[in-house]
Order: C-alpha cells, then structure tokens, then sequence
C-alpha cells in the first residue's frame, strides 16, 4: 500500500492528509508543535464571511480522525534521505523510523518578525502590537491599551514586512490588505466611537468578497483610508504613537498621534520550509519559499522526484488558496503514486 | 521606550572598530565652530587613552559640503579622498578615521561604491596617479571618531572625574542624543545600533550614568542640510526643522543635548538664540537655553577638563547651568581670557535667551 509522509500539519498538511487518505492512501502527518492548525490557531475571524476561525481547524482536526492517517504530534524530522529503491525515509526527533513513498511539505509560513522594521517601534513602544496579537484580542472581546484604557484612535498600517526592500522582503504576503479591512470593521463593532485609519500603500483585493468587504469597511464602518506609507513612529510623554505619514493622494506629509498602532505583519517562509529545502535540496526562489518546478502546471511538484509542496510553504497564500493548493497537491501525489 | 526591546534587535551585529593606530581625518569647519573639539579629542586619544593617532596637516576637506550642495563632481571628491587615503596609506596606518560626520558618510559612500563597481574605482586610482603621482590602500577599518569614543567609554568611566548626575539631587542628568543625519541613515550597518535608535552618543551618556530622553522628533534632522543653510533663502526651514525638535524634546526637560555631527550641534545651539530673537521662546530652565555640545566636550568634561580650555565658551547657550549640575568647578571671570588671561571680548547679550 502507498504511503505519503506529510511535513507540517497546518491547513495545507491536514487538508491533504485527509484528501489522500480518502483515496486509500496510507499518510503519516508529522507536526512539530502539540496540535495540528499552524498558524490558523492564532486567528479568530476568518475573511470575508467572518466564518470562526476555530470553527474551521475543528473540522480540519476532525478529518485527521481516519484509519489511513497517522499522526505524529511534537515531532520534527531529523535527517531525510531517499534509498535506492525511491523510498523517503523520516527519522524522528524520538527515534522512530517513517517510510513513504511520497513526501509533501506543507511547513507553512512565519510571520514577519516586526521589529525589524524598528522605525515603526514594535517591541519598543507598549501600543504597538501585531495582527496577531490583535487577533488575541478579539478573542478576548477586549481591545485596551497597556494602562487599561480605551483607545481612542488606532492606526492599522499595512505591509509591514512585504514589498520592502529595506527588509529585503519583495514580495507581497496577499493577505494582509483584507486583514486590515477585516480587523478594521472588529474594531469598530466594539468600540464604536474610536477613530479607525488603515495606512495602505495599495488595496489588492483580489478574493471573492473582498472588494465589497473593502467598500462596506468606508460606506457603512465609516473606517478611513489613507494611501501613504508610514515612515516612522515615535512615543510621547503619554505614550502614544506620534507617527509620520506622507498622504500620496493629497500629496503632502502627515502627522498624527494615535492611541495604539496595529502592525499587519507580512509572511516569510518558514524555518521548516528552509529546513527542509537544505536537507532535500529543494530549489528556494529569490524571495525564500520553495520553488515549483512550474508555476502554472507543476506548481505542487518540486525539483526533487517525489517531493511536492503545498501551501505557505510555496508562497503566501490566503486560507481559500491554501486549501485548494492542498487538494491540488494530493492530485499530483496520486498521479505520481500511481506512476511509480 | 523599552530599551531592551532595542537592544535585542541589534544584539547580533555589532560594528568592528580598530583598537588602536588612527589616522585622524579633521574637519573643515569644527575647528571653527567648536575651536576645542578636535585637540580635546586628540589629547584624551594620546593623554588619557594612550592610543597612536596620527593628524595630518596635509590633510584637507574632503569637499564633502560642495558634493551635497551639486557644486562638486563625483569623481572630484573620490580623487581627493584618494589622496586622503594615500596620505593614510604613506604613514603606514589602516584605520581611517575622519572627525566630520559627512566625511564619514563621504567615505562610507564612496568605499561602498568602489565596492559595487571597481571600474570606478580604477578610475580614481588613474586621476589620483595622475594628478600627484600618490597610490593608496583602501583603510581596513573606518569609524567616526564618535564610534572611537563609545569603543572606550567605559575606560573613559573609570578615569572620570565627573559624572552625568545631578550633584544636588543624586538625579542622573536627561540628555538628548542627535545623531548627524550622514551617521548611519545611509547605512544603517555603518552606525553603532543602526539608523532607527543609534547607541553611539546613548552608549556613551548611560556608560556615564545619565539618562536618554526618547522623544517624538528624536530621529528628526536638525535642519542643517546644506542646500537649506548655504542658500539664505532657505534658512527658514532650517530654523524650522530645529524648532520642531525643541518643542518635542522640551517637555522632558533635557539637562544637555549632544550630537556628533558639525552642523547638528552648531545650529541646535545657534538656531536657540535665533528663535528666541524672533520669538522670544527658551527652551531651558530659567530662562537659558538647553546647553548642547558635542561629543568631544562632553566627554572633556567628564574627564575633568577645564570647560574654557575646550572652548566652551564660543557656545552660544551658555553651558554654566550643565556645569553646576555636574559640580563642576570653573572661574567664571576667565570665561573670556585666552591662556595669557588677556580679555578676549564679551558678546553682545542677547534680548531674550539668558546667558
């Protein structure tokens, strides 16, 4: 019976593990923390329906309750090798021996660790947190500053992290432009007198649903756009953001001070994926994340035999993608089993 | 401000600054603008430090401020640096180190540049052949004399005479550190603690037990850019720009400001006496303005130099209520006497700013 080793159990690694298993296929799902559900733990809301973000990994983690599939929690794998016979095999960090004849890597994405952008002063000032943190929040039905107070004007700033040359980040993270808009109408459902302003230096709308989120966020949230790019932050004697803005569409600098600053932080590919490109010798492209072999036709295929990607770990994607990339990637498995 | 949330960003990269053997690069205007700077500097290295420093008197400006005004050429301004670095290269030393803030950004860029194209660089090699017969080695190490100085603070500690705290109260004195523009906002990794928050003059002013004021308009240029100040015209934007910072940083009422950069420091104590003539605004207590100086004086003092002797008093915010506060002793009668007591003249006083 064929066998596919799957690294990483996030979105991408579960949704495929389950696809494959359904067709008969034997997977074992390697995970390094203590639950599947990557980085979709730390969410709350999902876009554009708002769907719960917990709602969607139980049924993720459910699906991973199959007789075909195998699930190793807390375990990373030590050095992968390929025998003379095209089998993978997978020693664990406790000791145990995995043979496949497939590996897929679904090892996800990290998220831009936001204080290398030190102008805007994450891990410096106390208002400034991350979109994630502020999907903490949510959970929690609690927005406040570090004092307990209510803020009285946020600021979302976009692309931190992506499109950044001074990071070295080129690429776009595709999902920050509706999180913004998403975290944007959060906020202003629970607290409705705040002043809400997203710092953007372009919206790429390109979901179904995420247009009209974008357009619903100005006309019924009454959230404010404003194209320019933050150059930097600074803290005053109350501490509270003074930041500095140039307004491209009025075409003249801004300065503003906010009660707290909202950091959407980018996608970079992950330590596993990188990790893993080192211990296969999978191609990287220029921006970090394992290369395809095509980006159209072979886009879970890999340069090496039998390695496929899937997910974040090819590029950054949104939820949606992830999981049709998933399926795709447990459809050139099969082909490829069924080759072999 | 969490300063450990900084220092974490930058706990991986420090700079590598030479130990010892400098070839000292004086400024154009320093010398001018704070007349004891540049010897203090020199005799704190050889006296206090016992390191080999080297000054040059063959050594000229690097044209750095006709460069950035577009009245100087590239190539013009490599080829003396060229000779700067030949004149280096003759006296046998590897580590350049100019005194000036734009020189350091001048060298740092042209380095940089020789670095991505070398055809350039061969270039230069031929003028400077041609035009004084001199070849050159590249420096293997080059710091601002300020990143010499934070290299030994601690050293400079231990031989303290002073320190930045108030004598009366036990307070650690509020500085406001400013850091010349062509420090490290070109390239961050040239600078000690990068473009964002740079430690060199914070290094120094905690190592001395002071404390950093983080203020709003900290990373603010002080205005000094040369096409605002070279065109009189513009000079209003130049006051601006340094008014932006005061009333920011006032608030928090600095004890001193120190800055390592010529123009910085000039016009964040002359621009004071300025807008208090046009407005009537101080921005220290009692009516004085906020004492600046530059790193050099800063760190004479803390080693117990007599404030005259660095030339303290070519300020024009008087630096007396900083002396008090540190305990230091001074005559105030030879203010203005030369070392042969002769009188030197009083300025004229202004309307507004107390001095």
């Amino acid at each position: 019976m064929a066998k596919v080793i799957i690294i990483g159990g996030g979105p991408a690694g579960c949704e495929a593990a389950h696809q494959l298993a359904n067709q008969g296929i034997d997977v074992e799902l390697v995970e390094k923390n203590n639950e599947t559900g990557g980085n979709l733990n730390n969410w709350y809301q999902l876009f554009p329906d708002r769907k719960s973000a917990k709602d969607l990994n139980d049924i993720l983690k459910q699906n991973l309750n199959h007789p075909k599939i195998q699930l190793h929690l807390g375990m990373e794998p030590r050095k992968i090798e390929k025998n003379k016979e095209g089998k993978f095999l997978v020693p664990l960090s406790d000791g145990s021996l995995l043979e496949g004849d497939s590996l897929l890597i679904s090892t996800g994405f990290k998220i831009f660790d936001a204080r290398r952008k030190e102008e805007y002063g994450y891990g410096i000032y106390e208002n400034v947190i991350t979109s994630v943190e502020l999907e903490n929040m949510f959970y929690n039905h609690s927005i406040q500053m570090v004092n307990g107070n209510t803020p009285k004007r946020i600021g979302i700033i976009h692309c931190v992290g992506s499109r950044d040359e001074k990071v070295c980040n080129y690429h776009c993270s595709k999902l920050c432009c509706i999180t913004g808009v998403k975290q944007a109408i959060e906020l202003r459902e629970l607290l409705p007198d705040t002043e809400i302003f997203c710092f953007y230096m372009d919206m790429r709308m390109f979901g179904p649903g995420y247009e009209e989120m974008y357009r619903e966020a100005q006309e019924k949230y009454n959230i404010k756009f404003v194209r320019g790019r933050l150059s930097e932050a600074a803290e005053n004697l109350n501490k509270q953001l003074q930041i500095k803005v140039e307004d491209t569409l009025v075409g003249k600098p801004l300065r503003m001070t906010l009660d707290m600053m909202i950091l959407l932080v980018g996608m970079e590919s992950s330590e596993g994926s990188r990790q893993m490109a080192d211990t296969l010798g999978l191609n990287l492209a220029p921006n970090g994340f394992i290369k395809s072999q095509d980006p159209h036709y072979r886009n879970n295929n890999t340069n090496v035999e039998g390695v496929f990607v899937a997910g974040c770990g090819s590029a950054p994607m949104n939820l949606t993608d992830t999981l049709a990339d998933a399926r795709s990637a447990a459809m050139s498995i099969m082909e490829y089993i069924k080759r072999i | 401000m969490n300063l450990e949330g900084k220092q974490q960003i930058w706990k991986d990269y420090q700079k590598e600054i030479a130990d010892d053997r400098y070839f000292y690069a004086r400024s154009c205007i320093r010398q001018t603008f704070f007349p004891g700077s540049e010897w203090a500097y020199l005799d704190i290295m050889k006296n206090k430090l016992a390191k080999d420093v080297i000054d040059d008197p063959r050594h000229t400006t690097c044209t750095g401020i006709g460069y950035h005004s577009d009245i100087v050429p590239a190539e013009t301004i490599m080829t003396v640096v060229a000779r700067h670095f030949a004149l280096m290269t003759e006296a046998g030393y590897e580590n350049m180190t100019p005194s000036c803030i734009t020189s350091f950004g001048i060298y740092t860029e042209i380095l940089e540049t020789w670095h991505h194209h070398p055809e350039v660089e061969e270039k230069i090699r031929e003028f400077l052949w041609k035009a004084t017969k001199r070849e050159f080695k590249k420096p293997r190490n080059l710091a601002h004399t300020s990143d010499i100085i934070y290299k030994f603070r601690n050293e400079i500690a231990a031989q303290a005479k002073y320190k930045l705290v108030d004598v009366h109260t036990g307070r650690p004195l509020r500085g406001v550190d400013h850091i010349g523009c062509h420090y490290s906002k070109m390239f961050p990794t040239k600078g000690i603690g990068g473009a964002e928050f740079p430690a060199v003059l914070s290094g120094m002013i905690y190592a001395w037990g002071g404390d950093v004021i983080d203020y709003p308009e900290r990373r603010h240029c002080c205005g000094f850019g040369f096409r605002q100040y070279l065109v009189m015209a513009n000079r209003g934007y130049s006051v601006a720009n340094s008014k932006k910072k005061f009333e920011s940083m006032q608030p928090y009422e600095p004890d001193f400001i120190v800055a390592n950069c010529p123009g910085c420091a000039m016009f964040m104590d002359k621009w004071q006496y300025t807008i208090s003539e046009m407005e009537g605004t101080t921005y220290g207590q009692d009516g004085y303005g906020i004492p600046v100086l530059t790193y050099e004086e800063l760190t004479a003092l803390v080693l117990g130099y007599d404030p005259w002797e660095i030339g303290l008093q070519m300020h024009q915010v008087s630096v007396e209520p900083l002396l008090d506060k540190m305990g230091i002793s001074y005559n105030p009668e030879a203010k203005f006497k030369n070392i042969r007591g002769e009188d030197i003249g009083v300025p004229k006083c202004p309307t507004y700013l107390r001095v």
